[in-house]
């Protein structure tokens, strides 16, 4: 139950792929014939990316390698083209590290950043958003729904006051872009980011939209593909599977997020009322369908993963003894949990091929690891309240 | 990720709990950082006879203060002291790097707990 690290590929989305690396192999920007049935594959890929998230034109469209490419390309080129609309970039604590670190790589740049805070659901603040947002505010970029927790953000509050200072708003729809139904159009959304392998597409994808008029400046300058905005010979398989992963999703979101919700529901009180002591992380409503994630005080994540892995469930965690940095998630503290108490953090999230029966097995393994894990633990409820 | 002698460790832990009327108790590590670990122990004619630890901490936190317990119990308090963390890592087959530092904080408890007991008992900490 770890399908937020990685999802697998779409069988339909795998057939759709394989011409393209077997016979089909033609650069779409040759002008010969066989090229042209490249070129002709890429644009209908492009139209089915446009059609799940109702964006104006086809164009508006930018192949990338991913969630990480489209975050960067998004705020490095709109920051560094638009500086005669101003330097001040805002966005939320709960961000993708793909939006942390280019917004702070620019204030070296002589950018200002801020980053607003969140109420303990790790919704943003919109009072907060008005107050910041000044006339020297080129860009605001927040997150969709936040991956770690689930929650999601009211955008469309949140594009009528970013526009109403007149400033342009990105959207990160990694983790959301699979499982909730997305329109630019009505939302008000400027540029969003979007993931082929959250929709279970190939990885390695994703894209960018843009609405027409907005000026970008690329990240990659080369042979001028997509417009300018993207040069590189297109990865035509990885295109053609994300198009064909988009055009998927879209037709059957509805009823696979209707069942993970349901799933995500009987786990989440399954993995805490028969333990005292244990917490939801997030909203409990506004929250992705695929989104499990829970806290047991006194114990640490690693060690129940590693529990849960003897077992054959794979989790995830926000402790610290996960990560490369020995930090917990940034996302967890932001929403106000102590160190502590973020170490103590389990991540479970949902696909398509979990069962009930599954999420019935995991129920029954969480109080015996826990219970074990406090057992060996120093920590009691007397240091809880200190 | 970890050696089959951590998982060991991991899974069933020795000489854990507590002792209500331990000789020497040593605490180290922070809930902060996610490692927290204490050492009880029971001295008899400069012997630790008998040994238990609690540990909140990942796998690697767990396993460290099982296996220092192992080491530690029968020997004099002098070889005790001597037990270094390298020695702990070692007979558990080795650590992934980057739990070298955060997690094997349990012989440093262990040299809290002898150090605890040199205190109540009034004799001077040995080197």
């Amino acid at each position: 139950m770890d399908y937020a690290a990685g999802k697998p590929v779409e069988p339909r989305a795998i057939e759709a792929m394989l011409p393209y690396m077997k016979s089909s192999y033609g650069n779409p920007s040759s002008l010969h014939v066989f090229s042209q049935k490249a070129k002709r594959a890429l644009e209908e890929a492009r139209t089915k990316i446009a059609e799940l998230i109702n964006a104006e034109s086809t164009e508006s469209i930018v192949f990338t390698s991913g969630a990480t490419e489209s975050n960067n390309l998004a705020i490095k080129g709109i920051a560094n083209r638009n500086k005669d609309r101003g330097t001040r970039i805002i966005t939320s604590s709960v961000e993708h590290m793909s939006v942390v670190n280019p917004v702070k790589f620019l204030t070296t740049k002589g950018f200002e950043a801020i980053f607003l805070p969140v109420d303990k659901f790790g919704s943003l603040n919109l009072e907060n958003l008005g107050k910041e947002l000044n006339d020297k505010t080129a860009l605001v970029s927040i997150v969709y729904a936040n991956g770690e927790i689930g929650t999601i953000e009211p955008i469309r509050e949140i594009s009528k006051i970013v526009h109403g200072k007149n400033a342009y708003l990105h959207v990160d729809a990694t983790a959301a872009c699979g499982q909730i139904p997305i329109d630019v159009k009505s939302e008000g959304i400027d540029l969003l980011t979007l993931s082929s392998n959250d929709m279970y597409g190939p990885k390695g994808m994703g894209a960018l939209y843009i609405k027409e008029g907005i000026r970008v400046e690329p990240l990659l300058h080369g042979g001028g593909q997509e417009r300018g905005l993207r040069s590189g010979t297109e990865n035509l398989p990885g295109i053609v599977g994300f198009g064909k992963a988009a055009e998927i999703t879209k037709q059957e979101m509805h009823s696979n997020s209707e069942g993970l919700t349901k799933l995500r529901d009987n786990l989440i009180e399954g993995l805490l009322k028969p333990l005292p002591y244990a917490f939801l992380n997030g909203h409990p409503t506004k929250r992705l369908p695929d989104n499990v994630s829970v806290r047991y005080s006194f114990i640490e994540g690693e060690s129940m993963l590693l529990s849960l892995d003897m077992m054959g469930v794979f989790a995830s965690s926000g402790s610290a003894c996960t990560s490369k940095t020995l930090e917990p998630s940034h996302v967890l503290l932001a929403i106000g949990l102590r160190h502590e108490e973020a170490h103590g953090s389990l991540m479970l999230t949902l696909g398509k091929e979990n069962i009930q029966e599954e999420v019935e097995y995991v129920i029954g393994l969480m109080p015996g690891i826990v219970k074990r894990l406090r057992a060996i633990s120093p920590l009691t409820p007397k240091e809880l309240k200190e | 990720m970890y050696t089959e002698k951590v998982m060991e460790h991991f899974k069933n832990p020795h000489n854990l709990g507590e002792i209500p009327d331990a000789d020497g108790v040593g605490t180290v590590g922070n809930p902060v950082c996610g490692d927290l670990m204490t050492i009880y122990i029971k001295v008899k004619d400069n012997r630790l006879v008998d040994i238990k630890f609690k540990t909140f901490g990942c796998g690697a936190a767990i396993a460290t203060s099982s296996m220092t317990t192992d080491l530690a119990k029968g020997k004099t308090l002098e070889e005790a002291m001597k037990l270094s963390r390298a020695d702990v890592a070692g007979s558990l087959g080795g650590l992934p790097p980057v739990k070298m530092h955060c997690s094997n904080l349990a012989a440093d408890a262990l040299h809290a707990a002898i150090k605890d007991y040199y205190q109540k008992t009034g004799r001077e900490v040995k080197k």
